[in-house]
């Protein structure tokens, strides 16, 4: 089931519309993907979901890196995917900024040669030197990126993404490898960031406090579909349409049996929170493995969906 | 001894790998990114050199190389170069023979690049040549020196091509190697064991500056 969102809106409002079919190859097997959703206004719309269900790839696709089988994508009213009539723009033509998971500075230029690097030819390098000041980097500009921490690094990936002056954001868990206030710093810096240049975003993320920090719309993807699109107060708190699932993302920190139940101490958003859990589920819940974990109001319904 | 064939064994061997790393750049990059059918054919194709005995080649290319053959006349024709018992053969002969030293290494290396440096410069709005010559060659330095290192060893060591291809004529076709072999049917043991002596040498001397610098520039690329 995936949700058919265009309806609600005249064409030419919606910043983003997507409407993607393509073969997912997860570790888990084959699995069809298919999405479609229309961005109604330029903002931030997080990108949830457990892992596998294809986030990075739509994002990929969005950016013009993965070429899907079928379907389209069109920007502020450009068409930048259309498989019927051939349109493919590269990367290259569609101004987006993309933060990798992994942010794939070039190790083998400084902090502000991977600025200068995204420079477009013969345009002037102000705007690097300009976001290296906002980011706070100016101090390491002659610095390599293995010589400066991962929040640095992070700051990097965001500066570099921005310098084309890109309309729209694409972030790959961006703040995941970060400590909580690394993070919210982060998130703080972005959300500046944006105000000065008004670009709009797509992130991907696990972390439900940072989806309502940062985005007004949620989608949330599972197995290569979208189940659900909306505001975070629709999907996170909407008690007449209870989000009835949740995905919990965690770290098994200790699993102890008893004879009818697992006692599971574990590591969710930041805090350590027991579990009580059905029995059968012990051989996934090895102490350090990490679960996601799809919950509902009643606690039999409590299924782990993958690590 | 006389240094000729020790002199003519490293220039051989200079032009060899140079040439050589100009002709497998873009065939590394086609092999590690390309997407095309018939992949394991030109793999295959470039290996031949590991497993194929030297005379095998030797034998094909002298036949080839040969004015009686259309290809070595065409090119006698065309550029007026003789390329059996000759210098300029004894080029072509070794970059053939060279060819997956210098490929292999090259391709490793790119392929093991992280994906996202390729993205990343994709969507920092460079097309493939770019990204090509300013990520990606950059920072698989190691592998490309030691690329360059084995195709350099690898000519010195010649011995079975060249000898089919290029006979033993002074100043021209004979090696080091060819050398060697001559002063030892010759039962002339000091001039062989000079000839070896300096081969050994220099041969260890490149490899140990070769690891010295790879094992310095892959400390460096450790993350802090």
């Amino acid at each position: 089931m995936y949700i058919l969102l265009t309806t609600a809106y005249s064409v030419s409002d919606n910043l983003l519309e997507v409407q993607i079919r393509h073969t997912l190859h997860t570790a888990h097997g084959i699995l069809p993907m298919e999405v479609t959703f229309a961005l109604p206004k330029a903002g931030i719309m997080a990108l949830t979901g457990p892992s596998g269900a294809g986030k990075t790839t739509l994002l990929k696709q969005i950016a013009g890196l993965i070429m899907p089988e079928s379907g389209s994508i069109t920007f502020n009213g450009e068409p930048w995917l259309n498989t019927p009539s051939n349109v493919h723009l590269p990367a290259q033509a569609r101004n987006i900024g993309f933060v990798f998971q992994d942010y794939a500075l070039f190790p083998h230029l400084t902090v502000l040669g991977n600025l200068l690097f995204a420079l477009p030819r013969g345009s002037k390098p102000d705007i690097a030197h300009e976001l290296l000041e906002i980011t706070g980097l100016t101090g390491l500009a002659q610095r390599k990126p293995h010589e400066i921490s991962g929040g640095q690094q992070q700051r990097v990936a965001l500066a570099r993404a921005l310098v084309r002056q890109p309309d729209l954001l694409l972030m790959d868990e961006p703040f995941a490898a970060l400590d909580p206030d690394m993070r919210y710093q982060l998130q703080d810096l972005l959300l500046r960031l944006r105000r000065q240049h008004s670009f709009s975003a797509i992130v991907v993320t696990h972390n439900v406090g940072e989806i309502f920090r940062l985005s007004d719309h949620v989608a949330v993807m599972d197995s290569g579909k979208l189940l659900r699109f909306g505001t975070p107060s629709e999907i996170y708190l909407n008690e007449k349409e209870p989000a009835g699932e949740m995905l919990i993302y965690g770290e098994v920190l200790t699993c102890e049996r008893s004879d009818d139940q697992l006692t599971v101490n574990a590591w969710i958003e930041n805090r350590v929170r027991e579990l009580k859990l059905p029995l059968h589920l012990e051989p996934q819940l090895a102490p350090g493995s990490a679960f996601t974990m799809r919950y509902s109001a009643n606690p039999a319904q409590i299924r782990i969906v993958g690590g | 001894m006389n240094p000729q064939p020790l002199l003519l064994t490293f220039k051989l061997a200079s032009i060899t790998s140079v040439l050589l790393l100009v002709i497998a750049l873009p065939i590394a990059y086609w092999l590690a990114f390309g997407k095309f059918k018939g992949r394991g054919v030109v793999e295959a194709l470039i290996g031949m050199p590991l497993v194929l005995p030297p005379s095998v080649i030797g034998f094909y290319l002298l036949l080839a190389f040969s004015p009686s053959h259309w290809f070595g006349a065409w090119i006698e024709d065309v550029l007026g170069l003789r390329l059996v018992f000759s210098f300029p053969g004894l080029v072509i002969a070794s970059i053939l023979y060279s060819l997956p030293f210098m490929v292999y290494p090259i391709r490793a290396g790119l392929q093991s690049l992280p994906t996202s440096l390729r993205e990343a410069s994709y969507t920092l709005g460079k097309g493939e040549r770019e990204t090509f010559f300013k990520v990606l060659l950059p920072n698989c330095k190691p592998a490309i020196l030691t690329a360059f290192v084995l195709t350099f060893a690898h000519t010195v060591g010649e011995f079975g091509v060249v000898l089919m291809i290029g006979g033993n004529i002074p100043g021209v076709t004979k090696v080091a190697s060819v050398a060697i072999y001559n002063e030892v049917e010759a039962l002339n043991y000091t001039a062989a064991n000079q000839y070896a002596m300096v081969l050994f040498a220099v041969t260890f001397v490149i490899l140990l500056l070769v690891y010295s610098v790879n094992n310095r520039l892959l400390r460096v690329r450790q993350p802090a």
